[in-house]
């Protein structure tokens, strides 16, 4: 495939300017990533799991790379100027896959806590960060992981020690800016330890509308007892791709909400994967997207029922219209021995005009004899005997499927455990089947128009 | 205020109404009385312009202006009611949120301002007492989990807050037990005035002991084929609906 050999052709050029600019614990995984990415090229559309995701027209086009790393003049506070209201968050950027080195102010963490730069981490937390770095993302044979691992040079990472709640919301913000077309490889790794807890909430702003494409591999650790909120937020512009990987794995009793919400975006693919490996953990997995002109979102789940008394639930809704595609394929497995395994999944999804496409795809494999499992999936219109009813009621044709879309999705607004967040989703679900998010960029939707 | 001339409808095709005529003026009580399948539910869809039937032939005006014209939301602004026979569940849109955006859009058409949420508030609260509906239902999503009365009160409860011209109750009495039925048509009653008027669609008499209309009409086989005074309505009860088959000489 020639898009994976402009990326070896590109490494083995500029290997010992990226390394670098890095730090050892990250460079000691490009070769076998290398090696893996030689081995397998990218997943094809033949492959299953990425039936309707092309990934050669993602990684195809020529994008330009920050591997020198140079500065890029973007006051994140500027462009952020609203935060989320009644959300008092600590404030981090990714500014394209460059750590913005300015820590939010007034905020003390217990002490051994560390948020902030990976590269950072990695340097004063070496035993920790080694023994982390790269152990779920290695073992997913996925050339698009492989060419993370490749280049990326730093991002983010969350480490909470033993016992430690972090009660303020941890906010990270992955800023896309560049005047050309331009390729992002940000790294997140998210550690807690047992009987942690933090609340993590990741956004995705583009600036401006050149063709980005971002990778993103995040893992995380989730030690027993530990619990996490993990919400992602995407509201780029229509030339944005995004390729997405998270791992998770969960010990024993621990606790996880992961939320994935595509309110505006060009095309999204999110995979997701938990792994339970200790008995009585639980997960709650959820997501939306929103699409109109000719976006696409393809999100894939595994989950890993490896360890007994385990739950995992699921739920993703779809709201398509114009010409949008929509993915969802859920795969569960439940391991011989994982007994009273429950796991549920469900994915609705509503193809509001003729010419938009939804695929789904639920997938069960069970090995063990005393679990409860189910799934379902639907794809549906808006009710026309609601529709009729409202519009008896005086509710424009248009207010009235408004009304029915958010609706629709508000169960999986329901499930954030978030209160602000929830609320904040609601106005800007709203706004977005208004159409009134299209008219802004970026998170900017609060910004006063300019006089 | 309204006035049907040989109004003819179908539904995929199959003709349903076949040259319906009525006149309703301000302060009157009509009913529509038929067996099932006479089109009764269906003239009350037409007037209310379901998308689902196709009027082909035949006019409807309401205070002059065509109303087959109109969207089923622009007829409700000019203020026609249409009370479900089934009342449609809306998991997700609560009643204070689907009552607000629906009196601020009459509000809106009338050129006045939204109302404010203590003002709205209030009058959501006058008009719950004119049908005894529960303030936990208020907070509920739009009749799920209803009972069949409590979805039946709940469209009276919406008339109350739209104060429509013309209201169309199409089998409000079905489903009800006696002590609902009593509240449903109290309110009916409450809401009464010299400038609207209603058209109670049943197949009962029933009802007509509460809503006392002084119209009666008999809908058979798609066409009005008696109309009389309310004793009409009581020769129906004793002589069914063959006695009318027997009267066309079926």
């Amino acid at each position: 495939m020639d898009a994976v050999k402009q990326y070896i052709d590109l490494f083995e050029q500029t290997k010992e300017t990226i390394n670098n600019h890095s730090t050892d614990i990250m460079n000691s995984c490009r070769e076998e990533a290398l090696h893996m990415l030689k081995k397998l090229g990218l997943p094809s559309k033949k492959q299953q799991k990425y039936a309707h995701t092309d990934l050669e027209d993602y990684f195809g086009p020529d994008y330009g790379l920050n591997i020198n790393r140079y500065p890029i003049p973007v006051n994140p506070y500027e462009a952020f100027k609203c935060d989320v209201p009644n959300l008092s968050t600590a404030l981090y950027f990714l500014i394209n896959d460059q750590y913005y080195n300015n820590e939010p102010h007034g905020t003390k963490y217990p002490d051994g806590t560390f948020i902030g730069s990976l590269k950072k981490f990695a340097e004063s937390h070496p035993d920790i960060a080694e023994k982390y770095y790269g152990r779920l993302s290695s073992k997913e044979n996925d050339g698009s992981v492989a060419i993370n691992t490749l280049f990326a040079q730093d991002g983010f990472v969350v480490y909470v020690p033993k016992n430690v709640q972090i009660d303020k919301t941890v906010q990270l913000i992955n800023v896309l800016g560049s005047e050309t077309d331009f390729m992002i490889n940000r790294r997140i790794l998210v550690i807690l330890e047992d009987n942690a807890s933090v609340k993590l909430l990741i956004c995705d702003h583009a600036l401006n509308e050149v063709n980005f494409l971002a990778t993103q591999v995040s893992e995380v650790f989730v030690g027993e007892g530990a619990m996490l909120d993990y919400y992602e937020l995407e509201e780029n512009p229509a030339n944005t791709k995004r390729i997405a990987s998270t791992f998770i794995d969960q010990q024993k009793g621990s606790n996880v909400m992961a939320s994935s919400i595509t309110l505006m975006n060009g095309k999204t693919r999110n995979n997701t994967y938990i792994t339970f490996s200790g008995p009585g953990a639980e997960s709650h997995l959820s997501g939306m997207a929103i699409e109109d002109g000719n976006q696409e979102v393809d999100n894939f789940t595994f989950i890993d029922h490896k360890s007994p008394h385990c739950k995992s639930n699921e739920l993703y809704k779809y709201v398509l219209n114009d010409n949008a595609t929509g993915s969802f394929a859920g795969r569960i497995l439940v391991r011989e021995g994982a007994q009273k395994t429950e796991a549920y999944q469900s994915n609705k999804n509503i193809c509001a005009t003729d010419t938009s496409h939804m695929f789904t795809r639920p997938e069960l494999e069970i090995y063990a004899d005393d679990v409860k499992c189910s799934h379902g999936a639907t794809v549906g219109q808006l009710d026309n005997q609601a529709l009729f009813y409202m519009r008896t009621r005086g509710l424009s044709e248009d207010e009235a499927r408004m009304l029915l879309m958010f609706a629709f999705m508000s169960d999986v607004i329901d499930n954030i455990r978030l209160e602000p967040l929830r609320d904040r989703l609601r106005k800007l679900v709203e706004k977005r089947f208004r159409g009134e998010l299209a008219k802004c960029r970026g998170c900017n939707e609060c910004r006063p128009e300019p006089k | 205020m309204l006035d049907i001339k040989n109004l003819h409808a179908n539904i995929n095709g199959k003709e349903i109404l076949k040259g319906i005529n009525l006149t309703v003026k301000p302060g009157e009580v009509h009913a529509i009385m038929g067996p099932n399948g006479a089109g009764k539910s269906t003239l009350s869809s037409v007037l209310a312009g379901n998308p689902a039937f196709e009027v082909t032939e035949g006019e409807v005006s309401f205070y002059g202006k065509n109303l087959l014209d109109l969207s089923p939301e622009q007829r409700s602004w000019e203020g026609i009611f249409l009370g479900f026979q089934y009342p449609v569940e809306i998991p997700g849109v609560s009643m204070v949120n689907f009552m607000r955006a629906a009196v601020n859009e009459h509000r809106k058409y009338k050129n006045l301002p939204p109302l404010s949420a203590s003002d709205f508030l209030r009058m959501m609260r006058e008009k719950r007492e004119v049908v005894e509906l529960d303030n936990k239902l208020a907070n509920r999503s739009v009749n799920e989990g209803f009972s069949g009365g409590e979805k039946k009160r709940n469209e009276i409860f919406q008339m109350a807050m739209l104060e429509p011209r013309l209201s169309i109750l199409d089998e409000t009495d079905s489903g009800l037990d006696i002590d609902a039925l009593r509240i449903v048509s109290e309110g009916v009653n409450k809401l009464k005035s010299q400038d609207n008027a209603t058209i109670v669609i049943t197949h009962y008499q029933r009802l007509l002991d509460y809503i006392k209309p002084e119209f009666i009409h008999v809908l058979y086989k798609g066409r009005i084929v008696k109309s009389g005074g309310p004793e009409l309505a009581l020769e129906l009860e004793e002589k069914g609906y063959d006695w009318i088959k027997k009267e066309l000489g079926e």
